[in-house]
C-alpha cells in the first residue's frame, strides 16, 4: 500500500498491514518540555464555545434536561442528514442528530426503554416505529428476558446482582478509530473482505457462520459510514491528508459508533499522539500554526462535549449527570523507554483551560514516574485547578496491556482494536453476605431469593462459621451472575451487534467477561468487626437478622491496616475464583472490576443494615473507597490501603476516588503541584491503578448546592469519571459532600 | 547502660502519626508528634502534649517500618517532620530514628522551640538533622518569659548553633496580636534572623484559638481569652516590617 497522503512518514509494517501502533511508534515525536507552547482559544473558538454554552442553558431549562428527541427516525450510522452548531465557525463537523443536542432513539437494545425515556421527557415515539419493533423486530432486551431462569430474576430483582445491561447498550467497547485516518474506509474494507476469505473454510460451523456474519455487517457498517461522511461533503474512503482531516475522520468514526449504539459508555480510545503526528507534520511544512492545532483541537472536544444519549431518569439515578464516558487515554511509557506524551496530549487536556472544566470528554492521564517533568506538572497544576483528569497506573498496566492500550469508561483497560469486553456491572457483595447469614432470605422482604442454605442462628457472630457460608453463598452469586451475562451477551451480540465498533478490530480479538463488585469496604469492615469484636445480631421474629450490635471497636479499611486491608484482598480473589470456575460466552477471559460508578448510593439503598454497623440505606462507599468517615489515618493511610488490592485478581479496574482541599495539599500552587505529583508517584509505586483527583473546599460545593447558576461548570471527579456537580441529583451532591474530604493534617 | 537509657534509645513517647503533611517542612512529610513539652506557651494549639506522662509508648521499629510503608511518598521530595510536644526531650530515640532514616536517604527534619542546653547528645542529633523549624517564642526575653514561661537566651543560641554549623532553618513567629507583632520586637527579629546564614526561609503562622478546646477539655484556663486571630492584615503588615515578600 501507498498514499501521497503519507508523504513524509516513515516506512513500517503498518504500510503492508494494518498495524496504528507500528505507525505511532515510527512517526511521532516526543515532547519532554513544559506547557509554554500552549495558545489562548481563537476568536472562532470563543463564539463558537459561547453558542454551545447557550444551547447547555436552553438544555437545563428544558424538561428533565433534555432539548429535543427525534423521535421519527431509528438512529444508525446514516440515519440522520447533516447537522451543525454554526456551520461557518467550526472546524470540525458532525451531530448525531440534525441538530444540535437533539437526542436520538436507538430501539434495536429495546423498544419500552425508548418509550419510556421518551414518555418521561413529555415525547411519544412515531407510532410507525413502535409497531415495528413490538410487532416485527425483537429487540436485545426482549432477547435477555425470554431466556432468563427465574434464579436470575430474582437475584436481579432483589438487588443481588444490579445495574446489568440487559436493558440498555453494552458499551464499553472502543472502536480504533485513528484506523480511519490512517487508512481511510476502502483499505478497511479491503482487510475486512480478506478476512472473510480467510473464513473461507472446508466446515462452516457455528462459530465460523457468526463470525462471517459478523464480518459482513461490519463491512456494511463502513460503507455506510462512508455514506455518513458524504453528507457532510467528505471522501473517507481515502486516508486524511493532514491534521484537520485526520481528526475529521477520526471523529466520523466515533460519531458513526455514537450513531448506532446507545452504550453505557462509549470510549474514544488513545488519539492524541496518534494526531500529533499529522500535527507535527502540518507544522513542520508550515501548513498549520499552533493557533490552528489548538483551534481543530477545541473544535474537536467540543463535539465531544455534545455527545448525548437518550436515557430514562431511572437509569440517571444509577449513573448521575448522563454521562457518556468519552474517555480518551493520555500519555504514558512506551516499551522503547520513550514517553507516548507529545504536545498534543498537552493541547487535548488544555481545551479545559480555553473551553473551561467539564466531565467530558473524560480525560484519563496514563501515569507513569517516568513521565516527562514538564507534563507532571501540567496536569497536576491542571486537576488542581479543574478536579477534572483522572489517573491510571501506566506502569502496571503495561505490563500486560503493552504500550497502545486505552481506557474504556472509568478504569477498564484494552488493547485499542485488539480487545473487548463483555461488560458485566457488578454483583452486590455485601448483600451476598447478609444472605449467608440469613440462608438467602432477603433481610429487608424477607423473601427467600436463593436456595434455602441454612441461616446462622447464634446470638454473636463467629467468624469462622460466617466465612464458611459467606463463601458458600459467593459460589452461588457467581454462578447465578455468569449465568446472566451469558445470557445478556449472546442477545446483545445478536440483535444489537456493535458492527462500526467491531469494524475497527482486528478479526481474532481478546473479548473479556468484565465483572464487578459492589460494596467492598463494607464487607472487608463486617468480617473484620466480626473477627476482632463481638457482632450480637438482632432478629425479627421470623428469625431473620436484621440489625447488628458491636461490642468493642475494630480494624477498619482504609487505614493501612493489615489485618482488614488483607481481608479485602482475600474477598477479591475468592470471589474472583469463584467467577473463573463458570464457563462464559465466547469464552471470554474472567476480569473483575471494582467500581461503583455513582450507583455506590443506589446500592447502598437496596441494602440493610450490615455487621459493620452501616445503616440500611445508607451509601457504600465508592468503587474500592473506605466508607465513609472510617478512615482516621489520613489520606495516604487509604492510599496505602487501596493499593494493596490485587490487580491480577481486579483486571477491569480498581477505583479510588480522593478528595482533598487546596490548603492540605500544600501552602503555594507550587508546592501543592509538587506534592500532588509526589504522591500519585507514591501511589502508582505501591501499585495503585486507579485514582480520581478532586481539589475543592467543602463550603464550595455546598455553595453550589444553594446557588448552582453561579456554577454552571463546576466538575467533580466521582468514581471512574466526572460529572457537572450541579446535575447531581440532591441525594447525590450530599453523598460527595459527606465523603471524606482530607482536611487533616 | 542504664535501663532507663537503654529504653529511652528504643521507645518513643508518641502523642500521635499523621501519614500526610504538608506545611511542616518541604513536600511531602510523615509526621510524628512526640509526647511532652516542657514549656508553657500560653497559645498553645496542641496543649494536649505537653503533659509527660501522656502518651504512648512506641519502639523505634514500628515508627520507622510505618514510615517505610510511605517511602514511596515522602521520597526523594519530602520526608520526616517530628514535631510535638517538644521533641528534643526524646534526644535519645531521635538519634537513633534519624540515624536510621539517613541511611535510607531520607530527609529529617525537627520542629522545635530550641529551648534545650546544647549537649552533645543534641549536637549529635543536630548532625543528623537536614532542617530545622525553629519557632522562636519571643524576641523580647521578658516578654518570652511571660508568653512561654522561659526566656529566650537558650533559644537563641540554638539558632546561632545552627548558623556555625550550616543547618539549614525555617524561622517560625507565630503572630499574636498585641503581643508579638510590635514593631519595635519584629525589627529586633529581623535584625536577629539577619545574623543567621542558613535561614531558608520564615514562615509567619497567624495565631488562631482553635486549640482552645483543647485546653477546655483538660479542665484548663485558656489564658489567651479574648486575644483576637491574627489577620491577613495583621500577618501582611508584620511581613512587611521584616521585609518578607
Amino acid at each position: 500500500m501507498d498514499f501521497k497522503e503519507w508523504e513524509g512518514f516513515s516506512n513500517g509494517d503498518w504500510k503492508s498491514e494494518i498495524n496504528v501502533r507500528d505507525f505511532i511508534q515510527r512517526n511521532y515525536t516526543p515532547y519532554e518540555g513544559d506547557s509554554s507552547f500552549l495558545t489562548k482559544p481563537t476568536e472562532k473558538t470563543q463564539k463558537l464555545w459561547n453558542q454551545v454554552l447557550e444551547l447547555y442553558k436552553k438544555e437545563k431549562e428544558s424538561v428533565g434536561g433534555v432539548l429535543d428527541i427525534d423521535t421519527k427516525t431509528v438512529s444508525t450510522v446514516s440515519s440522520h442528514d447533516a447537522g451543525y452548531i454554526d456551520k461557518n465557525l467550526e472546524e470540525i463537523v458532525g451531530l448525531q442528530t440534525d441538530s444540535p443536542l437533539k437526542r436520538a432513539i436507538m430501539p434495536f437494545g429495546g423498544i419500552r426503554i425508548v418509550e419510556k425515556s421518551c414518555e418521561a421527557y413529555g415525547r411519544q415515539v412515531d407510532p410507525d416505529i413502535d409497531e415495528i419493533f413490538h410487532k416485527y423486530r425483537k429487540t436485545h432486551n426482549d432477547g435477555v428476558f425470554s431466556v432468563y431462569t427465574p434464579d436470575i430474576r430474582a437475584a436481579r430483582s432483589s438487588h443481588l446482582i444490579t445495574g446489568l445491561p440487559d436493558g440498555y447498550g453494552r458499551g464499553r467497547i472502543i472502536g480504533d478509530y485513528r484506523r480511519i485516518a490512517l487508512y481511510g474506509i476502502d483499505v478497511l474494507i479491503e482487510e475486512k473482505k480478506k478476512e472473510l476469505d480467510v473464513l473461507n473454510v472446508d466446515e462452516l460451523t457455528e462459530e465460523i457462520i457468526r463470525s462471517r456474519e459478523e464480518i459482513s455487517e461490519q463491512i456494511s457498517a463502513l460503507n455506510e459510514l462512508k455514506v455518513m461522511a458524504s453528507k457532510y461533503g467528505f471522501d473517507i474512503s481515502r486516508p486524511a491528508k493532514n491534521g484537520k482531516e485526520a481528526v475529521q475522520w477520526l471523529y466520523f468514526g466515533y460519531l458513526g459508533a455514537i450513531k448506532d449504539q446507545n452504550g453505557a459508555a462509549m470510549s474514544l480510545g488513545r488519539t492524541s499522539t496518534f494526531l500529533d503526528i499529522y500535527f507535527e507534520r502540518d507544522l513542520k511544512n508550515g501548513t498549520l500554526t499552533e493557533e490552528n492545532a489548538q483551534e481543530i483541537m477545541d473544535h474537536f472536544v467540543m463535539k465531544l462535549r455534545l455527545v448525548r444519549f437518550l436515557r430514562t431518569p431511572e437509569y440517571n439515578e444509577l449513573f448521575s449527570g448522563d454521562p457518556v464516558w468519552v474517555t480518551e487515554s493520555i500519555g504514558g511509557m512506551g516499551i522503547d523507554g520513550r514517553t507516548l506524551v507529545t504536545k498534543n496530549s498537552f493541547r487535548m487536556l488544555h481545551t479545559l483551560v480555553n473551553l473551561g472544566p467539564a466531565p467530558e470528554p473524560n480525560l484519563t492521564v496514563l501515569w507513569s514516574t517516568k513521565l516527562p517533568n514538564g507534563f507532571k506538572r501540567f496536569v497536576t497544576d491542571l486537576s488542581i485547578k479543574t478536579s477534572s483528569i483522572q489517573y491510571e497506573n501506566d506502569d502496571l498496566m503495561r505490563i500486560t496491556l503493552g504500550d497502545d492500550y486505552g481506557i474504556a469508561c472509568c478504569v477498564s483497560p484494552m488493547k485499542i482494536g485488539k480487545q473487548m469486553q463483555f461488560f458485566g456491572a457488578r454483583a452486590n457483595l455485601a448483600k451476598t453476605l447478609l444472605y449467608a447469614i440469613n440462608g438467602g432470605r432477603d433481610e429487608i422482604s424477607g423473601k427467600q431469593i436463593t436456595p434455602k442454605y441454612s441461616p446462622i442462628t447464634s446470638e454473636y457472630l463467629d467468624y469462622d462459621e460466617v466465612m464458611e457460608k459467606f463463601e458458600q453463598m459467593m459460589d452461588y452469586v457467581s454462578k447465578i451472575y455468569i449465568k446472566a451475562l451469558n445470557a445478556i451477551h449472546y442477545m446483545h451480540d445478536k440483535y444489537s451487534y456493535e458492527a462500526i465498533e467491531m469494524a475497527l478490530h482486528d478479526r481474532e480479538i481478546i473479548r473479556t467477561m468484565a465483572c464487578g463488585i459492589a460494596g467492598l469496604s463494607v464487607v472487608a469492615d463486617s468480617l473484620s468487626a466480626i473477627k476482632f469484636a463481638k457482632v450480637k445480631v438482632i432478629r425479627d421474629e421470623t428469625g431473620l437478622a436484621v440489625d447488628y450490635e458491636i461490642e468493642g471497636d475494630f480494624p477498619k479499611f482504609g487505614n493501612d491496616d493489615d489485618r482488614v486491608d488483607q481481608i479485602a484482598v482475600y474477598v477479591v480473589k475468592t470471589f474472583m475464583n469463584k467467577l473463573r470456575r463458570h464457563h462464559t460466552y465466547r469464552n471470554s477471559k474472567h476480569t473483575l472490576s471494582i467500581l461503583t460508578i455513582t450507583s455506590n448510593v443506589v446500592y447502598g439503598k437496596a441494602t440493610g443494615n450490615t455487621p459493620d454497623g452501616r445503616k440500611a440505606g445508607a451509601p457504600f462507599g465508592p468503587g474500592a473507597n473506605p466508607l465513609h468517615g472510617r478512615d482516621k489515618n489520613g489520606a495516604l493511610a487509604v492510599m496505602n490501603s487501596v493499593a494493596k488490592l490485587p490487580f491480577d485478581s481486579a483486571e477491569d479496574g480498581i477505583s479510588y476516588t480522593f478528595s482533598i482541599t487546596p490548603g492540605t495539599l500544600g501552602k503555594t500552587d507550587e508546592e501543592r503541584i509538587n506534592n500532588l505529583v509526589s504522591m500519585l508517584d507514591g501511589y502508582f509505586s505501591q501499585t495503585g491503578h486507579h485514582i480520581n483527583v478532586n481539589v475543592f473546599d467543602r463550603s464550595l460545593l455546598e455553595d453550589a448546592m444553594e446557588h448552582p447558576e453561579k456554577y454552571p461548570q463546576l466538575t467533580i471527579r466521582v468514581s471512574g469519571y466526572a460529572v457537572n456537580f450541579t446535575k447531581l441529583t440532591r441525594e447525590q451532591q450530599l453523598d460527595v459532600i459527606n465523603r471524606t474530604i482530607h482536611e487533616k493534617i | 547502660m542504664k535501663k532507663e537509657e537503654l529504653d529511652l534509645k528504643y521507645y518513643a513517647k508518641v502523642h500521635s502519626i499523621e501519614s500526610f503533611g504538608t506545611v511542616d517542612g518541604p513536600g511531602i512529610r510523615f509526621v510524628i508528634f512526640l509526647q511532652g513539652c516542657s514549656l508553657k506557651c500560653k497559645y498553645c494549639h496542641n496543649r494536649d502534649t505537653w503533659d509527660i506522662n501522656g502518651g504512648e509508648y512506641k519502639s523505634l521499629d514500628a515508627i520507622f517500618n510505618k514510615i517505610m510503608n510511605y517511602k514511596n511518598y515522602i521520597y526523594p521530595n519530602g520526608g520526616v517532620t517530628v514535631t510535638g510536644g517538644e521533641p528534643l526531650l526524646q534526644v535519645y530515640f531521635l538519634i537513633e530514628l534519624f540515624t536510621k532514616l539517613k541511611n535510607k536517604g531520607i530527609h529529617t527534619c525537627i520542629d522545635t522551640s530550641g529551648m534545650v542546653k546544647l549537649t552533645s547528645d543534641i549536637k549529635h542529633l543536630l548532625s543528623l538533622t537536614d532542617l530545622v523549624l525553629l519557632d522562636i517564642k519571643h524576641i523580647d526575653s521578658k516578654k518570652c518569659k511571660d508568653l512561654v514561661g522561659f526566656s529566650n537566651e537558650m533559644e537563641l543560641e540554638f539558632a546561632r548553633y545552627l548558623s556555625e554549623n550550616n543547618i539549614p532553618i525555617w524561622i517560625r513567629q507565630v503572630i499574636i496580636p498585641g503581643i508579638t507583632n510590635d514593631k519595635q520586637d519584629l525589627l529586633k527579629l529581623k535584625d536577629f534572623i539577619d545574623s543567621l546564614k542558613t535561614v531558608e526561609r520564615v514562615e509567619l503562622l497567624p495565631y488562631h484559638s482553635m486549640g482552645k478546646y483543647k485546653w477546655d477539655n483538660l479542665g484548663l484556663k485558656y489564658e489567651l481569652e479574648g486575644i483576637p486571630d491574627a489577620t491577613d492584615k495583621d500577618i501582611n503588615k508584620a511581613k512587611e516590617i521584616l521585609g518578607l515578600s
